[in-house]
């Protein structure tokens, strides 16, 4: 069992390292807003500001 | 699509498009029909700006839009104000502002994409990130390439409304609450993680036999993984003890910190000396399981503050103050005794004054609690925070600010809160006594084993302060107040102050106000007496006619009955009369009998001839007596019975008639009512009451009522209600649905009960695990599956408040 004096060390700089990023996690504000960004990946900003040919569009409705 | 444009629904709102209008909007090709001229300019501002994919994003239809008259648009101008600003937006460096925005009319996440587009793309905003959760907006801009105004003017244009609120106030300081909250509840959910996977391993060591060594190195280890736990994560719960000593009280933080301090004490010294028990794992846990119920009780909070902030708007009230002539829309605050200022139907009267010109009907009934509005001649006196009714009125300003009439009243409502009699929490109360105890026993426990065997005293002694260990009593509120207030909130019922449900709980009397609590807060057509052969219906038609261009609140009630009424002409009002005009080429009028008669040159009395009636007459003579009456709220009656029921005293307390309030009083059953109320005077009664021991629960809307709301023990205020009785209650009935006070009621007594079941199981297992402890039988594994069990026990029965809550 002599190798739990290896581990368990190893175990707390693991510890320490998902303190950290949860730490960071809390500071860029990723706790702020629980909903939004799920629907956001979802729509397009890609799309050219000027209005579009309806042609593109067919698939809508 | 494109055919049948008659039947469909607006395309930007899903309300049906009346038949007479031609709203189109060409989208992607298509065009649309649309309700109404404020959907079609949306549409047209979010096809205008290539934003169409709005449209195949969202999920819901988008609130009916409206359009911005002038004035709104010239209160929008006032936030740029330097003055104003200074309140809620932040100067950066090189001219650019940031300031936090409330939005309404979000309803998807497409609302969000839009406004995030739309707003960004206007030159001069360098950021723009909406909150989906919060409907909170922040915003920066460069102040030299566009005005606060043009964003929410361009916010409005896409069928938004957005205005800001104080950040610093609130929004700060919960971000920073929820921020270390989240922080502290992060450290010690990690570290009990790994101190339990050690305990684990140790308690399994103690049977199977472990290696000396190896024991010692993980008792090590898991005191350096409580240490930060301890030191960081408790940390609040030490120095709020310390503040509650110092104020020579024992709330619940004392216990807590002496169970975390002791446990931690009695452990370390054990790893020290290589021998005795340790108690890392229950320490850790502990703290984990108070911060998480204390965070959540916190977004409960939050979530309330929330709302209750969106009922305020920063904007001052304006005025229209007239110089020479010329016309200027000012914020109440500039405005000086001796100012001209004009009145418009509809607005409210900025400052306490007298009318110079015009003559109008004012609606005083938030101020008063009169439900009739009272004709204003020249000469007569204007109290600020009253509603013009009829016709422009042009005042002159007596008296501003701390002088005014409102202001009066907002002093009674803070010496009201300052003497609000208080009720004693009940966790807090058993905190005191559970403290008391627990500090005599254990000094009892260590007397004895140091008589006896006094190489055991001290270990003994924390091992009984450990496994008294009050987690499950300092849950035991938290959680029932939270599942409660989340299940009011999704009724409806806000609950902006945390001890409102335990007091409500309490409560043995419970006062209404009259007018816009009770009853609708505006008229309606009661009875209608006819004289003629011309039947009802004709007569109302004929008096809507006449009633057309009028703000007056008999108008309103008379034009909701007959929308459709032929066109009247040459009108002519006379302010506190009536009105006059040609409908069919017959002369009528309609008004006070005498101005009636006057037409007519008839004699017509008419019995029950009050303020809340007209007579509606022509050449030859009256044809109909109208009555009008302000009309109780739906459900008003049940509710009372189902209070009554519930065992409260239910009195009435106006600032109305005698006989309305006593018509009021008969038709609910209720037995004491008081007319004709001063705000003093609705204070003195519960004051009163309050001194016979009574606990007072008070419900009302208006301004008048804000101090009663204040010194009652318990408050609650209409949704539609004055911001000031917003801010002195301590719920809010955003529903407006008087059912819902039962609902409330009740749910308040059930979380009472909730709170004493877990208090009593709290206090059981306590009794039981006690003597135990005291004769040394309890290891650490056994304290820590007690204590973990009994918090789960007291957490699954607040659950039960959740879900009784929906049904």
């Amino acid at each position: 069992m002599d190798i739990l004096y290896l581990l368990i060390p190893i175990s707390l700089i693991i510890m320490g390292i998902a303190i950290w990023v949860f730490l960071w996690a809390i500071r860029s504000g990723q706790f702020e807003d629980l909903e939004g960004p799920a629907h956001q990946i979802l729509m397009d900003d890609d799309d050219p500001r000027i209005p579009r040919k309806p042609k593109l569009n067919e698939d809508k409705e | 699509m494109n055919g049948s444009v008659q039947q469909e629904d607006c395309y930007h709102c899903g309300l049906p498009v009346p038949a007479s209008a031609h709203y189109l909007v060409d989208i992607e090709g298509e065009s649309h029909p649309m309700c109404c001229r404020g959907c079609q300019a949306v549409a047209q501002a979010i096809v205008d700006s290539g934003l169409t994919d709005f449209y195949r994003y969202r999920t819901e239809k988008s609130p009916q839009a409206k359009d911005l008259v002038p004035e709104q648009l010239e209160e929008l101008a006032l936030y740029n104000r330097e003055d104003l600003q200074k309140s809620f937006v932040t100067e950066q460096s090189d001219d650019s502002r940031e300031t936090s925005l409330i939005l309404e009319g979000i309803v998807c996440a497409a609302c969000v994409w839009l406004n995030e587009r739309h707003v960004r793309a206007l030159p001069g905003v360098q950021e723009f990130a909406v909150n989906y959760s919060t409907h909170r907006a922040r915003v920066r801009w460069d102040n030299e390439r566009i005005r606060l105004s043009d964003i929410l003017e361009a916010i409005s244009a896409i069928g938004y409304h957005a205005h800001p609120f104080d950040p610093g106030r609130q929004e700060q300081i919960y971000r920073d609450e929820r921020r270390a909250a989240m922080r502290r509840l992060a450290v010690a959910g990690l570290g009990m993680m790994q101190v339990m996977m050690l305990a684990v391993a140790l308690y399994a060591g103690e049977h199977e036999g472990m290696d000396a060594g190896l024991k010692n190195f993980l008792r090590w280890v898991s005191m350096l993984l409580t240490v930060p736990v301890i030191l960081y994560s408790g940390k609040s719960f030490f120095t709020s003890a310390w503040r509650d000593l110092r104020r020579h009280q024992l709330g619940m933080d004392v216990p807590v910190s002496l169970a975390i301090g002791g446990a931690f004490a009695a452990s370390v010294w054990a790893t020290l000396r290589g021998s005795g028990e340790i108690y890392f794992d229950s320490v850790t846990m502990f703290t984990f399981f108070l911060l998480a119920g204390r965070f959540l009780e916190m977004g409960a909070r939050h979530r309330a503050g929330q709302a209750a902030e969106e009922l305020v708007k920063l904007l001052p009230a304006t005025a229209s103050r007239l110089n020479d002539g010329n016309e200027e829309r000012v914020p109440v605050t500039d405005l000086g005794p001796g100012d001209a200022v004009l009145i418009r139907p509809g607005e409210s009267v900025p400052a306490d004054g007298r009318v110079t010109e015009g003559s109008s009907s004012v609606d005083e009934s938030l101020l008063t609690g009169e439900s009739l509005p009272q004709l204003r001649k020249p000469g007569d006196l204007l109290v600020g925070g009253t509603v013009n009714n009829e016709s422009p009125l042009l005042m002159q300003v007596d008296s501003v600010g701390e002088e005014t009439v409102l202001s009066a009243i907002v002093r009674l409502l803070d010496r009201a809160q300052m003497e609000k009699p208080g009720i004693a929490r009940l966790a807090d109360r058993v905190a005191g006594w559970f403290v008391a105890g627990l500090l005599v026993l254990a000094a009892g426990v260590a007397w004895w084993w140091w008589q006896h065997e006094p190489a055991h005293a001290f270990a003994v002694t924390l091992s009984v302060l450990v496994v008294t260990c009050p987690c499950a009593l300092s849950l035991a509120t938290p959680a029932a107040l939270t599942a409660a207030t989340g299940a009011l909130t999704r009724l409806g019922v806000l609950t902006t102050r945390g001890h409102a449900l335990e007091t409500l709980a309490h409560a043995t009397h419970m006062i209404f106000d009259k007018t816009g609590t009770l009853t609708e807060g505006r008229l309606r057509l009661d009875s209608v007496e006819t004289f003629t052969t011309l039947d009802r219906n004709e007569c109302l038609r004929i008096a809507a006619a006449l009633e057309q261009g009028s703000e007056h609140p008999i108008a309103r009630a008379l034009i909701a009955e007959a929308p459709e009424s032929p066109r009247a002409e040459a009108m002519l009002a006379s302010p506190g009369q009536g009105i006059e005009g040609v409908v069919n080429g017959d002369r009528y009028r309609i008004g006070v009998s005498a101005y009636v008669n006057e037409l007519c040159m008839d004699d017509v009395s008419i019995s029950g001839d009050t303020l809340s009636s007209v007579v509606l007459g022509n050449e030859n003579g009256a044809l109909a007596h109208f009555c009008f009456a302000d009309h109780l709220r739906a459900g008003a009656e049940v509710t009372i019975r189902q209070l009554q029921q519930l065992g409260l005293e239910v009195e009435l307390l106006s600032g109305d008639e005698l006989n309305a309030v006593q018509s009021v009083a008969s038709t609910l059953g209720i037995d004491r009512f008081q007319a004709r109320s001063r705000p003093e005077d609705k204070l003195a009664r519960i004051r009163e009451l309050q001194s016979a021991g009574a606990v007072v629960a008070m419900i009302g809307d208006g301004v008048n009522d804000a101090p009663v709301l204040a010194g009652a023990q318990v408050s609650l205020a209409m949704g539609g209600g004055t911001q000031l009785a917003h801010a002195s209650a301590d719920m809010v009935l955003l529903s407006e649905q008087l059912p819902h006070l039962v609902d409330a009621v009740r749910t308040s007594r059930r979380t009472l009960a909730v709170i004493r079941q877990n208090l009593a199981w709290a206090l059981v297992y306590n009794i039981v695990a006690l003597p135990l402890a005291a004769v040394g039988w309890v290891a650490p594994w056994m304290a820590a599956i007690g204590m973990s069990t009994s918090s789960l026990v007291v957490v699954l029965n607040a659950l039960r408040l959740r879900n009784k809550g929906n049904s």
